[in-house]
């Protein structure tokens, strides 16, 4: 059995920095290099790229990305799990057998492959069958929108991974698994871990958690103390270092940049919490309040302690629907009384909305440089009447396209019959922007079936 | 005596649909008891009044030293629905840490 087993976090998201998982497979020792590229509403794109072009409908900047590290990956027989399959998994992998096979690749690679997630296709045999997919937060039924979804993906978890992983898969691809079981699988896989070991399941989730948005564990986007943060301009990623007890570390590679120290990692636990006793996953339920942290060294957080309970008998499923529209536009104006004269633009502009007889759902206006980031609170700190510049931003949204498009032909005309000293219009008039909204539900996991592929470069 | 949280926290924040979510960390394990009464859920959605249209759950994660304020309907709408700049509740983390707080104890 394996001793020690390192995982390397590559992408935190969908256009996380380029180099990062190249510097992870390069700057020391790693087994997995473990990549996260979905969040909510990602899925939907897919999908419409997908509609378009059957062949598409992953994260495209996958394939570049791999095919710089595909060789390293085959010397060092280091392997990879990762979610940009998107609502296409299959045609990812065919991508990156292609780049693997133009790298004279050919039988050195197996390519796993994880479907079963997307339900889109299912979705009224599902709801005929009493699978009502109730919204999470609001409770309505997806009846109210169904003739609107636009994609309906289940989270599966680390299990099918780890069954690729059994019939020798070296790299991982995923439709929508979540970002935990990406790391969570390969522990399960080098350490033996069984489906109701589950304080080691939740230790596997809890580390999944912590590298899942990349650098923002090791000294990215941290604020205690971010000015004293070393060399974040070459800002190693976060590697678990995990041992086969569920015990782990959190380090990064030799001579690069950024911190990993226990506020840090703190923040990232913290990050996108809800309830810290359960923390639901399709592989266990974990509890945040007994993990226990320390610094082990320079750079080097340990992670213990960490208790689980049994999962639950349902899958988390993410659907998006097709909302409406918005338009945001922007003008900036200068000193004096910079933040007087936006304030007159936007009594103006909203003045001949309401003149238009313009319908919207909403609309709303912030002074970036005074309040767009913390409202009211801001106004303590406030030196109104000094401020340089204050840009005027104004969003409006709408069920309907007309009259979001006709809001964004009411800015520029501001600039010459509106208040003064205004500029900062070069980008042109706002474009309306379809909204893909995100409708969180349930499903009974008997339903959902997994799919795993594994087929050879 | 009063304090600035900034002062005495650091804190990271985050969204799940139209509910953002602040994690407050004491930035010394001695201040984590002073958070635990000074900063509750409802002086926390009187901070935010006229921010977030729901209500405001804390959570105690003493290990960490940590509170977990979930705040519901904080996004207008949520992630892709939401007008606002901080349409994910990025920085409401720092909002959070300009609340003043009585030290004394």
């Amino acid at each position: 059995m394996t001793r020690r087993l390192r995982i390397a976090a590559g992408q935190g998201f969908w256009g996380d920095w380029p180099e990062a998982p190249y510097r992870q497979v390069t700057g020391g020792p790693v087994d997995y290099l473990m990549m996260d590229y979905l969040a909510e509403v990602t899925m939907s794109i897919m999908q419409k790229q997908k509609s378009r072009d059957p062949t598409l409908g992953y994260a495209k900047d996958f394939i570049p990305l791999m095919r710089r590290i595909l060789p390293i990956l085959a010397e060092r027989k280091i392997k990879v799990t990762a979610n940009a399959g998107g609502v296409n998994p299959r045609a990812c992998a065919a991508a990156v057998a292609e780049a693997a096979r133009g790298l004279g690749l050919q039988g050195k690679l197996k390519i796993g492959v994880i479907s079963g997630d997307d339900l889109l296709d299912r979705l009224d045999g599902l709801l005929a069958r009493g699978h009502t997919l109730d919204n999470l937060d609001t409770g309505r039924s997806l009846r109210d929108v169904r003739d609107r979804v636009l994609s309906a993906n289940a989270y599966l978890g680390a299990w099918p991974i780890v069954d690729a992983l059994r019939q020798g898969a070296d790299i991982v691809i995923t439709g929508r698994v979540t970002d935990t079981g990406l790391t969570l699988a390969p522990l399960i896989h080098a350490f033996g871990w069984n489906a109701s070991d589950w304080d080691l399941l939740a230790a596997g989730t809890v580390a999944g958690h912590i590298i899942e948005c990349g650098a923002q564990a090791s000294g990215g986007n941290c604020l205690v103390d971010w000015q004293r943060i070393p060399d974040l301009a070459n800002v190693g990623y976060p590697i678990v270092d995990a041992g086969a007890d569920g015990s782990f570390e959190i380090v990064k590679h030799p001579r690069t940049g950024g911190r990993i120290n226990v506020a840090g990692v703190t923040e990232q636990l913290v990050y996108e919490m809800g309830n810290p006793r359960e923390y639901i996953t399709p592989d266990c339920v974990a509890d945040f309040t007994t993990i226990q942290l320390s610094q082990a060294g320079k750079d080097r957080v340990r992670v213990s302690g960490v208790k689980g309970k049994p999962a639950t008998d349902k899958l988390k499923v993410s659907i998006a629907y097709f909302y409406g529209y918005k338009a945001i536009g922007t003008l900036v104006y200068a000193w004096p009384d910079a933040l007087k004269k936006a304030q007159a633009a936007d009594r103006i502009l909203r003045q001949r909305l309401k003149d238009l007889k313009l319908a919207f759902e909403a609309i709303h206006t912030e002074f970036v440089g005074v309040d767009a980031t913390h409202g009211p609170l801001a106004r303590e700190t406030r030196q109104s009447d000094d401020v340089p510049e204050v840009q005027l931003r104004v969003g409006v949204r709408a069920r309907d396209e007309a009259p979001v498009e006709r809001f964004t032909r009411e800015i520029a005309p501001l600039i010459l019959n509106g208040p003064p000293s205004v500029t900062g219009f070069a980008g042109g008039r706002p474009k309306p922007e379809e909204i893909v909204a995100y409708w969180p539900a349930l499903i009974d996991k008997r339903v959902v079936k997994p799919v795993v592929e594994v087929v050879e470069v | 005596m009063k304090k600035r949280l900034v002062e005495i926290a650091h804190a990271r924040s985050g969204d799940k649909g139209d509910t953002a979510n602040v994690g407050l960390i004491a930035r010394h394990p001695k201040d984590y008891p002073l958070l635990v009464k000074r900063v509750t859920a409802a002086r926390v959605a009187r901070h935010f009044k006229g921010m977030i249209t729901g209500k405001v759950e804390r959570f105690e994660l003493p290990n960490l030293r940590a509170l977990n304020f979930l705040l519901h309907g904080a996004l207008d709408g949520g992630g892709t629905i939401s007008l606002k700049t901080d349409a994910q509740g990025k920085v409401l983390s720092t909002a959070l840490l300009r609340m003043e707080i009585e030290v004394s104890r």
